[in-house]
């Protein structure tokens, strides 16, 4: 249990000191807090519904890929087989406190439906993805003149599952368009480190390899 | 007589079933005239009896008991010999010591359903008005009322709460009216290759299975006890006809193909010439060995009437509303009895509930009867869901 314990990399701690857990999931961990509701859309095999159980968060997860949500049961977690694109529409308005859609959304068909959605179920989102607009990414594209991979993105562009790459700006336009607020936004870097607060947004453009972003529905309409 | 030649000559006589369904091999639980079961249909049934089993031991704060649920043509022998075949129990594969049903850690129970003819009271028990079977005399029970016979059951063995109540087909539905009706006393539930209602399609089926037995001469309009008889022959092509329904097309086709049975060339009869129509003669003929024809009108119409959602206005998640229990649902990709896309309603109306639950899609060719068979995902599945609940409800981890 100390393990859980510990201090979340928010200060700046080395990627080899957070333990177990991946640092985009300690960081999302870290937005929650005890006892609240939360379902992880695209959960996977697990790992964060697993870290948030153990800090006394009630969590559910929706997978898409069978073994992914077998293993998740066997691991005694409640996650249910589902489509982010079809199924968030059969959750009732205000069913959870958050909803969680991570290292996900590029591979959605319909993003902006999804996050529609995940304002609609959850009273807060939490949207982590893949920044296309890494300097790493530009690199390849521009010089290599090739389809950019990377250690954490590693499948070529025709059996890729993501679909829908978007860089931190275009994301922060899309939530501009569709009302919703952003609470708090996070960029990391290429180690996982925060990529520091009072930067430009251009600089987390190029140099976050992922973004953050803790979500609200938006108080005005447009 | 050439197509059902083979279900001719039981070898398990009319008797020795009535006595089981008076005198049953498993341990009885009798309820008398002040204890009556109420029943859907307005009937007070009374006396009554239930036969069940039990496996393992029952812990000190009474929190491992799990009940299951049979299905349709089983009975309340999961994990021990039947007494009418000799064949092993049913869910030996499920049950037993460090099996996912883990009888070292749990406390096990199955009860033959009422209406069944394994022990609990149904149209093949003596009616104690007239001293003879009950016969279509027997009132119309429902999915409800063998869930309200096993809540008096347990009462009787001093359980409240069960820590999780799991059962497939008939059984799950069991499992689905038990959360329904007593949400207070199920911990968790794994209901599995199931529906919250009898699709048309299913009572289709059924109906035909019924018009099998009545159209046999040998019913008598289910009197064929005090005529020495029973429709062996109707019996047989109504379970014919099921068992098709438990299988699926690839799983026929893996098995048997085309393949001739005993022969090169085909007969040009109507004998066996086909492995498949063999295998299905001798489904036929080892279930009405050990099963009473009224016994099947009467369970398969209680399936018929199965429908949760029409219990609340019909609006199924309105069953659930508010429930605690853990849910895992469990299904199958080539169940076409009970398709997936039933479980899925199940699971959407279970979120629309906000209750805990889980559900696995397995990926097998098997079909319906999946749940009975060798599938190892199921089975990892199921004994971790109960290991989660077991945590959960603060079950120690003695004997795992």
């Amino acid at each position: 249990m100390a393990r859980q314990e510990q201090a979340l990399p928010l200060g700046g701690i080395a990627p080899d000191r957070t333990g177990k857990y991946r640092t985009d999931h300690l960081l999302v961990a870290e937005m929650i807090s005890a006892g609240s509701k939360v379902l992880d859309v695209g959960c996977g095999d697990g790992e964060l519904l697993q870290l948030l159980e153990s800090r006394g968060i009630d969590g559910r997860g929706i997978e898409l890929s069978r073994e992914g949500v077998n293993r998740c049961v066997a691991k005694g977690l409640a996650v249910v087989q589902g489509d982010a694109d079809t199924d968030l529409v059969n959750y009732p308005d205000d069913a959870f406190d958050y909803v969680i859609l991570s290292q996900t959304l590029q591979a959605t068909r319909q993003p902006k439906p999804v996050l529609e959605n995940l304002l609609r179920i959850g009273q807060r989102a939490i949207v982590s993805f893949p920044n296309f607009g890494f300097w790493k990414m530009r690199l390849q594209l521009l010089v290599g003149g090739h389809m950019p991979r990377t250690e954490n993105l590693p499948a070529t562009w025709y059996d890729t599952p993501n679909i829908h790459f978007c860089t931190i700006k275009d994301f922060v336009q899309l939530c501009d368009e569709i009302n919703v607020k952003m609470e708090r936004a996070v960029a990391l870097d290429l180690y996982g480190r925060p990529v520091p607060l009072n930067l430009p947004w251009w600089v987390w453009n190029m140099f976050g390899e992922q973004g953050v972003f803790l979500l609200s529905r938006g108080g005005k309409g447009k | 007589m050439t197509q059902l030649q083979s279900v001719s000559s039981p070898s398990i006589h009319s008797e020795d079933r009535a006595h089981e369904a008076d005198h049953p091999t498993s341990p009885v639980a009798k309820f008398g005239i002040e204890q009556p079961l109420k029943l859907d249909c307005g009937v007070d049934l009374a006396p009554f009896q239930i036969a069940y089993q039990t496996y393992g031991e029952l812990n000190a704060d009474r929190s491992n008991a799990i009940l299951i649920c049979h299905a349709l043509t089983l009975d309340q022998h999961v994990a021990n010999m039947h007494p009418l075949t000799g064949k092993a129990g049913w869910w030996e594969i499920m049950v037993g010591p460090g099996r996912p049903l883990d009888t070292d850690r749990y406390f096990i129970i199955c009860s033959n359903v009422i209406g069944g003819c394994m022990g609990s009271t149904g149209p093949a028990s003596t009616n104690p008005a007239t001293g003879k079977a009950w016969g279509l005399d027997f009132p119309i029970i429902t999915i409800p009322d063998m869930v309200r016979a096993q809540a008096m059951l347990l009462d009787r063995l001093g359980i409240q709460t069960l820590l999780c109540v799991i059962g497939g087909s008939m059984g799950g539905m069991q499992v689905l009216q038990w959360t329904a009706a007593y949400p207070e006393r199920v911990f968790s539930a794994l209901p599995v290759a199931c529906s919250t209602r009898h699709s048309a399609q299913n009572i289709a089926f059924h109906e035909l299975g019924r018009q099998a037995v009545m159209a046999d001469p040998d019913w008598h309009h289910g009197r064929y006890f005090e005529r020495g008889t029973h429709p062996h022959r109707g019996l047989a092509v109504a379970r014919m006809a099921g068992h098709i329904t438990y299988l699926s097309d690839a799983a026929l086709h893996r098995k048997f193909g085309r393949r001739m049975q005993d022969r090169e060339l085909p007969t040009f009869s109507f004998d066996a010439d086909f492995q498949v129509e063999s295998y299905l003669r001798y489904q036929g003929s080892s279930f009405v060995e050990r099963f009473d024809a009224n016994s099947y009108l009467y369970l398969t119409r209680a399936m018929d009437y199965f429908d949760i959602a029409a219990d609340h206005d019909g609006v199924l998640a309105e069953a659930f509303r508010g429930i605690k229990t853990r849910f895992c649902v469990v299904s199958f990709t080539s169940d076409w009895l009970f398709p997936t896309s039933e479980s899925r309603a199940l699971v959407h109306a279970l979120n629309a509930s906000s209750a805990r639950v889980s559900f696995a899609e397995i990926e097998t060719d098997r079909g319906h009867d999946a749940f009975l068979l060798d599938v190892p995902e199921f089975f990892d599945i199921s004994r971790a869901f109960l290991e989660s609940a077991g945590k959960a409800r603060g079950l120690d981890g003695t004997g795992g």
